[in-house]
């Protein structure tokens, strides 16, 4: 099921804790899941479903997740046991620098 | 994007930490949260516009800037050191915002004519609110998260603004969330009205680093509270540092926990740095160079940038002690000619910046923002062949001596090395025969005889003759604005 999404939407998995918020996203509609179930909107999560074993890594809650042409951005907002897909393609952890506190 | 996600995050991941101590209280991410629902809840209930807070720094400031993102309404951050004429100007541009303040019959009040317009509320009353906004923060990533009044020093104050996104991308792009050690603690000492107050709530919440607020600095306050707190972060104004060191050298240092020092927001003279560093050999240093309009740091120049140039004998290298450092990763920075043109490493221009993080505009007057998203900072600088930005005072001061444009910053990098000198600004004064001509206002170390003519002659050694002040004055300080700013215009002032 492709959505067109937008950015600051707040979504959650429907087969586990994780939560997620859309920094980046196309401008067409993803097929976008969490743990193999598509995400809902983190104000209307209905009753859970089970996890895809192929889809089981898991989210960290502050990382940000992204394609490999860095086309779309998600930050984890709550870390869950399922994996984050879109179109059928897991989503890797967008590598940062590690920089010293300025603040 | 709402900035409120930073600290539902942390209330989330780690309730229990502590996120700020003040005095002998302590509020952990979780009362914080609550703290900021129930400032949403008083915002609405008065159907406030603004959030803003008139008082020094405390929990109320936090509470104050994530609870007007929940309730959807700009945070205003307010100077209480400004004269009550000046305040009842700048609570006359923001009617029907709920202010926060520590006064309970404030001057202002009375300085102008009318009613600012605005509703009161005590530090204490806006704390110890009961009622609770238990909704969702409003998803508007391009409203308002912020408005700063920037300090005027050359004209009446700008409202600059900051957006969710704008806030959002600096963090997300420069904090690891949780990346702070459970026991690291961060001094907060630069006031609640400066970007880099703002910039201290979001970072040190995202990290987890517990904040320690010290509402008015002084050298010997600051070490005996980051002792009793084992503080193992602070970021300082280069008059606060100066003071620090100066104040080290008395009294050996007794700060076992101090891992990293943060400095940035003005001109920092490389000696001072050299200086901290001697006695601080185990703390890593960073310089942060950031601007109001760009959602505070731009740049940065690391821990191994300090040590590598303090330890090289290559003068080019070296000189990298007294540099900005380089661009964020997610931000580019470009040096322009006055015709816009880009100009190549080494050579002096405008600095202009670009990224997601760059407000870059203000009431009134719009976005300063080219069709390409780049910001004229104003600053005048150049880069070396690796990125590293060399700052060189702002535009604005550039004296014009007979059509020719002299920057103050080579003049003052000239004289600072004299060892006698402790302190010089360099500015224009009136002169009949060049329109304009130099004079440098200089502060010697205690007891030194260097005359007049010995500080013009170090100037013509190193410098074309153009540069050479034709008036040295002799001061015991210069003005500075609390937050460590040269005050150029009073200087001018002083002269004429």
């Amino acid at each position: 099921m492709s959505v067109q999404y937008k950015a600051g939407a707040k979504l959650a998995s429907t087969v586990c804790d994780g939560q997620i918020l859309v920094l980046r996203v196309p401008a067409v509609p993803v097929d976008l899941r969490i743990g193999g179930a598509p995400v809902a909107l983190a104000s209307a999560v209905g009753e859970r479903t089970a996890i895809d074993p192929a889809l089981s890594g898991g989210i960290q809650t502050g990382k940000r997740y992204t394609d490999e042409a860095e086309t779309m951005e998600f930050l984890c907002t709550k870390a869950g046991a399922g994996t984050i897909s879109v179109d059928g393609v897991a989503l890797g952890i967008k590598a940062a620098k590690a920089l010293p506190s300025s603040d | 994007m709402n900035l409120f996600t930073l600290l539902e995050m942390a209330a989330d991941a780690m309730g229990d930490r502590i996120a700020i101590s003040h005095g002998e209280h302590d509020m952990t991410y979780a009362e914080l949260l609550i703290a900021a629902r129930r400032a949403a809840a008083q915002v609405h209930a008065a159907g406030a516009t603004r959030l803003a807070y008139l008082a020094v720094n405390g929990p109320a400031a936090p509470v104050a800037l994530f609870g007007a993102a929940l309730a959807g309404v700009p945070y205003v951050p307010i100077n209480y050191r400004l004269t009550d004429a000046e305040i009842a100007a700048l609570l006359a541009r923001i009617p029907g915002a709920l202010l926060v303040n520590d006064v309970e019959t404030p001057g202002w009040a009375s300085a102008n004519d009318g009613d600012p317009g605005v509703t009161l509320v005590s530090v204490m009353a806006f704390i110890g609110e009961t009622l609770l906004h238990a909704g969702d923060a409003p998803d508007n990533d391009r409203s308002i998260a912020v408005e700063l009044f920037t300090s005027g020093t050359t004209g009446a104050p700008k409202a600059a603004i900051l957006r969710h996104d704008n806030l959002m991308a600096y963090i997300l792009g420069s904090v690891d969330f949780m990346g702070a050690d459970e026991d690291d603690a961060a001094i907060v000492t630069v006031p609640p009205y400066h970007v880099a107050g703002i910039s201290a709530v979001l970072s040190s919440v995202y990290a987890g680093r517990r904040m320690v607020q010290l509402p008015a600095f002084d050298p010997g306050d600051w070490l005996m509270l980051a002792a009793r707190h084992r503080i193992s972060n602070a970021f300082l104004v280069p008059t606060m540092l100066q003071r620090l060191v100066e104040h080290l050298g008395k009294t050996p240092p007794d700060l076992p926990a101090l891992r990293a020092l943060a400095y940035g927001g003005g001109r920092m003279p490389p000696a001072i740095v050299e200086r901290a560093m001697e006695l601080l050999p185990r703390v890593d240093f960073t310089n942060a160079y950031g601007l109001t309009e760009t959602s505070s740091t731009i740049a940065l120049l690391d821990p191994a940038d300090h040590r590598a140039a303090r330890a090289a004998s290559d003068p080019a290298l070296r000189a990298r002690l007294g540099s900005v450092g380089r661009a964020l990763p997610m931000v580019d920075i470009a040096i322009r000619d006055e015709a816009g043109a880009v100009l190549p490493p080494g050579e002096a221009g405008l600095v202009f910046v670009r990224g997601d993080q760059v407000a870059g505009e203000y009431h009134g007057l719009g976005s300063l923002l080219d069709s390409e998203g780049w910001f004229p900072t104003r600053d005048r600088g150049w880069m070396d062949d690796a990125g590293y930005l060399f700052l060189d005072g702002r535009a604005d001061d550039v004296i014009v001596r007979g059509g020719e444009n002299i920057s103050p910053g080579e003049i003052e990098a000239v004289l600072s090395d004299h060892p006698d000198v402790r302190d010089v600004a360099v500015v224009a004064m009136p002169d009949e025969q060049w329109g304009e001509a130099v004079a440098a206002v200089v502060v010697l170390a205690p007891g030194s005889t260097v005359t007049e003519a010995a500080l013009q002659a170090l100037v013509r050694d190193r410098l074309r003759s153009s540069r050479v002040p034709a008036l040295v004055r002799f001061v015991e300080a210069l003005p500075y604005n609390e937050t460590g700013k040269l005050l150029r215009r009073v200087v001018r002032d002083q002269l004429a």
